[in-house]
């Protein structure tokens, strides 16, 4: 069987199950669009969250991105890992105890005003809707590389699978969808990975072949690794720091709050029955996501191996130019690799000097993908690597789409401008926000702003620095004031706007930024994408400070918070409001 | 409303907090410290392959992340017990 119909089947296989999925788990309630009507087992949830969670950025980008970055790569490995944590400790339990439907809901009622639950639907917005944008086109390439249809044709199929499931079940069409989704993308992830392991190494453990010998030698992966990439003139693998110490604890730390302030991600956890299951589904979360997140090194390392050897089989002896293999002929058509004979010798020379580097694109997103073909793997591997992708970027998508279209229909519709809706009417609502989302989130796909560039930056940035802080606090005292929550926000997003904006230009439009993109005008030399951290101390510091000048927030606010932090009673609501 | 009197329920809120902060020192230490801040240091040992600062950035830290989660779950369990805390059924 070709590949292009082998992918057909196993991607349309998987589409299959989506929609089956739709028609059996439909929303007959508000309680079931935004929540999956709060009976989640807190394992499936956990599946659901790891899918949720692991975007079109992790299945494809990250692993790529370690395999340039080296050791400087394991802030995301570190940071979109150690969130988990303050999750589970800091935030999830509380927000489940305080057993709502949305992350501003939380915000509007502690801090007891309109203002601030309409900032946090902002900033709700904003970041979810960045973020999709990057899945959006997810699925956009995958389709074209995999299935040869054109960018929006692929584009348009994604939305319409989305549009069964999330308009059709909400919440609990969703979460079935996300556990049907992680499956396949795990698979998809583990197969290709156990398989490269077993060929370099002899070890079919990815995570232990990383720190093996290489079949028939004494060599270890990892130092021949170091002695390649240095012979090639890059820095050394394992040491290679992401522009400083302080750089890289900043990233870590950024990503680490970021990944806990998302609403997405929060909203699941309102899904599982009681307090003691939102802790222990953010440990299984963590498993699933383990599970890729340690593999993804290994994939890393060895695909970089891999690449160098194929170029330069031994030492000195560069790769032929007709000899090269077919996958490097696959690549090329895209745009994604190309080859340049400098020195007109018919051969590759691969190296960190721009000068005499033939290979003069390497797209670092082409890694993961590219994987299965350079180690000569059947067709079926490849072709479920390309249904991985898109489930990746599908379940990640519908999350966000529905942490958007209920911030829509619940937090401004039902509890700001229209409070007298019925729930059959807000249910409605919430479907049409879902199709609005979808229809908005498409069209971005299609016709990428200037900023979609920025996405990661900013949707991480913007959690970090207004959500996580507002919720912290909201949880862990009774002091802060709805005026230092509003102003903390404001603080927080602003200066963090504020610095990616001058560095990466106002909206991400490069010609207007005001400082140099890379360089010494960095604040303690922290790049842009790593300052959510500083940001997010901008919001406490201002919080605090504006809570001790105005007045106290009112007793049954005060109720509301001693009373989320016990288990106890979690169906009882205290608050009218 | 509970039926925590307010001392109790301080006494529950402050061993909750004594445990994240416990397990957060843990949190940081594994992931800021020896992934971070002491990577050069431990990168002298060697486990396998694996130099140890680079094992503890790529590998370990997530491990260790898992069993802190699953630690602190079930500790508050014991915790909401204690205290008679737990949610009914």
């Amino acid at each position: 069987m070709d590949l292009a119909f082998t992918t057909y089947l196993v991607v349309g296989f998987t589409f299959a199950i989506y929609i089956g999925i739709a028609i059996w788990a439909r929303a007959g309630s508000t309680k079931e669009f935004y929540i999956a009507g709060g009976g989640i087992h807190p394992i499936a949830n956990g599946m659901a969250t790891a899918a949720d969670w692991m975007s079109a950025a992790s299945f494809i980008g990250m692993a790529g991105l370690i395999a340039f970055m080296g050791y400087g790569g394991s802030v995301f490995l570190m940071g979109w890992t150690g969130g988990y944590v303050i999750l589970a400790m800091l935030l999830a339990p509380y927000l489940r105890k305080y057993g709502k439907f949305t992350v501003p809901e939380f915000i509007g009622d502690r801090f007891y005003s309109d203002a601030a639950r309409i900032v946090a639907v902002i900033c709700l917005i904003i970041c979810s809707v960045t973020y999709v944008i990057g899945q959006m086109k997810g699925i956009g390439v995958a389709f074209s590389r995999f299935l040869e249809t054109d960018y929006a044709t692929g584009l348009y199929t994604g939305m319409i699978i989305v549009f069964f499931y999330a308009v059709l079940g909400g919440m609990k069409g969703i979460t079935y969808t996300q556990i049907a989704q992680y499956c396949v993308l795990i698979l998809a992830y583990t197969i290709p990975a156990i398989f490269i392991s077993l060929q370099l190494t002899g070890n079919p453990i990815p995570q232990l072949g990383l720190g093996s010998t290489l079949v028939g030698t004494d060599t270890f992966l990892l130092d021949k690794l170091d002695q390649t990439v240095q012979m090639l003139g890059f820095p050394e693998y394992t040491t290679q720091t992401r522009i400083s110490t302080l750089n890289m604890f900043a990233f870590t730390a950024s990503l680490m709050i970021g990944t806990a302030g998302l609403p997405h991600v929060i909203i699941r956890f309102f899904t599982v029955p009681k307090v003691k299951d939102a802790r222990s589904s953010a440990g299984w979360a963590l498993v699933f996501i383990a599970i890729l997140y340690t593999t993804a090194p290994a994939v890393a390392g060895m695909a970089r191996l891999n690449i160098m050897q194929t170029i330069e089989p031994s030492p000195g002896q560069y790769l032929e130019l007709d000899k090269r293999p077919d996958w490097f002929r696959n690549w090329e058509k895209t745009g994604l690799l190309a080859i340049e004979d400098k020195n007109g010798d018919g051969r590759i020379q691969y190296s960190a000097d721009p000068e005499s580097n033939e290979l003069v694109t390497l797209d670092r997103d082409i890694l993961v993908l590219a994987n299965p073909e350079i180690a000569q793997l059947p067709n079926w591997v490849i072709a479920l690597v390309a249904a991985g992708g898109l489930a990746a970027a599908l379940s990640t998508a519908a999350g966000l789409l529905l942490a958007i279209s209920s911030a829509i229909s619940h937090d401004l519709l039902k509890s700001t401008f229209m409070p007298s809706i019925s729930e059959k009417a807000e249910l409605n609502a919430s479907r049409g926000a879902m199709a609005l989302a979808i229809a908005g989130a498409g069209y971005l796909g299609l016709h990428p702003p200037g900023f979609a560039a920025g996405t990661v930056a900013l949707a991480f940035g913007l959690a970090a620095s207004s959500l996580f802080p507002a919720l912290m606090m909201g949880i862990f005292s009774t002091r802060v004031t709805r005026e230092g929550a509003v102003g903390g926000m404001l603080a927080g997003i602003g200066i963090t706007l504020f610095y990616v904006f001058q560095h990466k230009g106002i909206m991400f439009v490069a010609d207007w930024r005001y400082l140099e993109d890379w360089g010494s005008n960095w604040f303690l030399g922290i790049e842009p994408n790593a300052f959510g951290v500083v940001g997010a101390m901008v919001n406490f510091a201002v919080a605090i400070a504006i809570s001790q000048w105005t007045p106290a927030p009112p007793q049954r606010v005060r109720d509301l918070v001693e009373d989320i932090r016990v288990p106890m009673g979690s169906d009882v609501v205290h608050v009218n409001h | 409303m509970s039926h925590l009197s307010e001392a109790s329920a301080r006494e529950y809120w402050r061993r909750n907090k004594a445990l994240m902060f416990k397990l957060g020192l843990i949190w940081f230490a594994v992931s800021f410290g020896c992934g971070v801040l002491l990577v050069d240091v431990l990168n002298q040992i060697h486990v396998g392959g694996y130099k140890l600062g680079f094992w503890f950035a790529q590998q370990g830290s997530i491990y260790t992340f898992i069993a802190l989660i699953f630690y602190y779950s079930r500790a508050m369990h014991n915790l909401d017990k204690e205290f008679n805390v737990e949610e009914r059924d």
